[in-house]
């Protein structure tokens, strides 16, 4: 399903021009990463593509319907949201019922709802889990919990809002399993991240904001060789794409293959 | 002299089994600056929480052990004394925010009203650390309508404007961009270079080794390794124990296998993987 953004403006009601003019469309089953600097308007725009802001102007296309004519509820089934923070959306008295509460409210059927939480539990690590209060679990599992809980609905569209924060090397590895097995099936995931490592080895696309504004949209292996331009939106690049810079590699490279590869 | 002094640490937290902290030893000098790392579960949050007294004044539980810091006994004394020499800014930093007040500039002068500091001090000294942290212009935002990034640097700057002679941090760049992160590094480091002791948990190792003196690996409640960074940011046992490592560190690492990392160190900064590598460059071997 195809998200379009044609020249979309949001005004926070404190005046902030949050977002100024963002023009991108992001094919089916891409799987694209959003970054730049605190208050760049990451969240903001990400928020347009369910429904939990209406722009100031222009137009957000989900698929065949314009966000603005449609409810966040209805929205829902085409586009997943996991919060930055799993105890903003974390209610349920046990991982079983939380996963089965999305897709259950989209209205599958009671054997659906309960082969897509088998599904996203095995996903995320947590069948052995699904008796467990949230709130019993370690903050690492509660973020597997709360992915667990949006990948149930099962829609063409999955957003992320900083999956690694405060996540040990363990759990970042089980998160980037996660967006592998979406991308096998063909799901767009779209994810914010400040944490430019995990983006250069698992995403393809690239979009850096910068106040309000596209700065860079590409390749990940063209984006995140523009270290200048980066620097601008308080991004540095990945670690090994800075080493294989200063040791005068030719190609930017990503990841440990490509920089052993290069040398 | 060590400033804190933690020795045969064990702490359960009540209605558990296992404990979260289990012998823990650990001597801090006055104005080191000390990293803690650790894999999640690994019980670098209750450490914090020990060195500021919330354990067990506030979270009650099992304490053995002795934990002193300025000589004092942690057993003996009240939260309301220990918090004057200890400062502890939370993981999440929308749990550290009072709602008491409606502006940035009030919540910051929150702690010294607590302990009655004359106003013009207060003021004097609430301008001098939203300068140092780079926060001047959200003095008068509601906390609330802050970003991620901005919460957590007015929270590191309620407990700087107390001038602890202990500062404990966990986490404190979790919701920051790369320059933010630095920034904030770079204030802790004053700090200690002015003679504040700093134990601080994070993940980011490739800004710990360039910043802290030493560093104290966490592992299921025991401290599994202590030692400079370089010594512990390097160690086998980290990525076999699930610990993040630094990427010039697990490239090195590979390339070692493979024979192409020739010193002797692994590298844990950019400057040292450079140096390492720079013999197989194109740029050496005359190809750049």
């Amino acid at each position: 399903m195809k998200i379009e953004v044609s020249d979309l403006q949001f005004t926070y009601p404190t005046g902030v021009q949050a977002l100024q003019g963002i023009a991108l469309s992001i094919e089916s089953g891409e799987q694209v990463a959003i970054v730049g600097q605190n208050g760049a308007g990451k969240t903001t725009l990400v928020k347009h593509f369910n429904g939990l802001l209406q722009p100031t102007s222009g137009r957000v296309l989900i698929g065949d319907w314009n966000a603005r004519e449609h409810s966040v509820a209805r929205l829902a089934k085409r586009v997943g949201y996991v919060f930055q923070n799993p105890d903003e959306q974390l209610f349920s008295r046990n991982v079983g019922i939380e996963v089965a509460f999305g897709p259950r409210n989209l209205g599958f059927s009671d054997d659906q709802v309960q082969a897509l939480v088998n599904d996203a539990l095995a996903m995320t690590e947590l069948s052995d889990k699904t008796e467990t209060n949230p709130y019993d679990l370690s903050a690492a599992w509660r973020k597997m919990v709360a992915l667990a809980s949006i990948i149930a609905m099962n829609t063409d569209i999955v957003i992320f809002d900083e999956p690694t924060t405060g996540q040990d090397a363990v759990n970042v590895r089980r998160i980037a399993n996660v967006i592998k097995i979406l991308r096998e099936r063909g799901r767009t995931v779209i994810t914010i991240t400040h944490d430019i490592d995990f983006c250069a080895e698992n995403f393809d696309r690239v979009i850096a904001l910068s106040q309000g504004k596209i700065l860079l949209d590409g390749k990940a292996s063209e984006v995140l060789g523009q270290e200048e331009i980066l620097a601008t939106t308080y991004v540095d690049p990945p670690q090994l794409t800075r080493l294989g810079k200063r040791l005068g590699l030719k190609e930017t490279v990503r990841n440990q293959e490509e920089f052993l590869d290069g040398l | 002299m060590a400033i804190v002094n933690l020795s045969n640490v064990t702490y359960k937290y009540p209605l558990t089994d296992s404990p979260a902290l289990q012998n823990i030893s650990l001597q801090v000098e006055e104005g080191e600056f000390v990293a803690v790392i650790g894999p999640n579960g690994a019980g670098k949050s209750t450490l914090c929480y020990t060195l500021a007294g919330f354990v067990p004044h506030f979270f009650k539980g099992e304490l053995t052990g002795t934990v002193e810091v300025d000589g004092k006994d942690l057993h003996k004394a009240t939260l309301n004394d220990w918090v004057l020499n200890v400062g502890l800014a939370f993981q999440n930093p929308f749990n550290q925010i009072s709602g008491a007040k409606y502006t940035v500039f009030e919540e910051l002068a929150f702690g010294l009203e607590n302990i009655g500091i004359p106003p013009q001090e207060m003021k004097t000294r609430v301008h001098e650390a939203m300068k140092l942290t780079g926060i001047s212009d959200l003095a008068d935002r509601s906390p609330y309508s802050l970003s991620g990034g901005q919460q957590q640097r007015v929270a590191l700057t309620s407990i700087l404007v107390m001038q602890p002679r202990v500062l404990v941090l966990d986490e404190p760049t979790s919701q920051m961009d790369p320059i933010g992160t630095r920034e904030v590094f770079g204030v802790i480091r004053t700090m200690a270079e002015r003679g504040m002791t700093v134990i601080l948990v994070e993940h980011k190792v490739e800004w710990i080794a360039q910043f802290a003196d030493r560093v104290i690996a966490l592992h299921e409640g025991q401290l599994l390794l202590e030692g400079t960074p370089s010594q512990v940011l390097t160690s086998d046992l980290l990525p076999e124990k699930g610990f993040g490592i630094s990427r010039y560190t697990s490239v090195a690492r590979e390339a070692q296998k493979r024979g192409l990392w020739k010193e002797e160190k692994l590298p844990v900064t950019l400057d040292e993987a450079v140096d390492g590598f720079i013999p197989l460059s194109p740029r050496m071997r005359g190809q750049g």
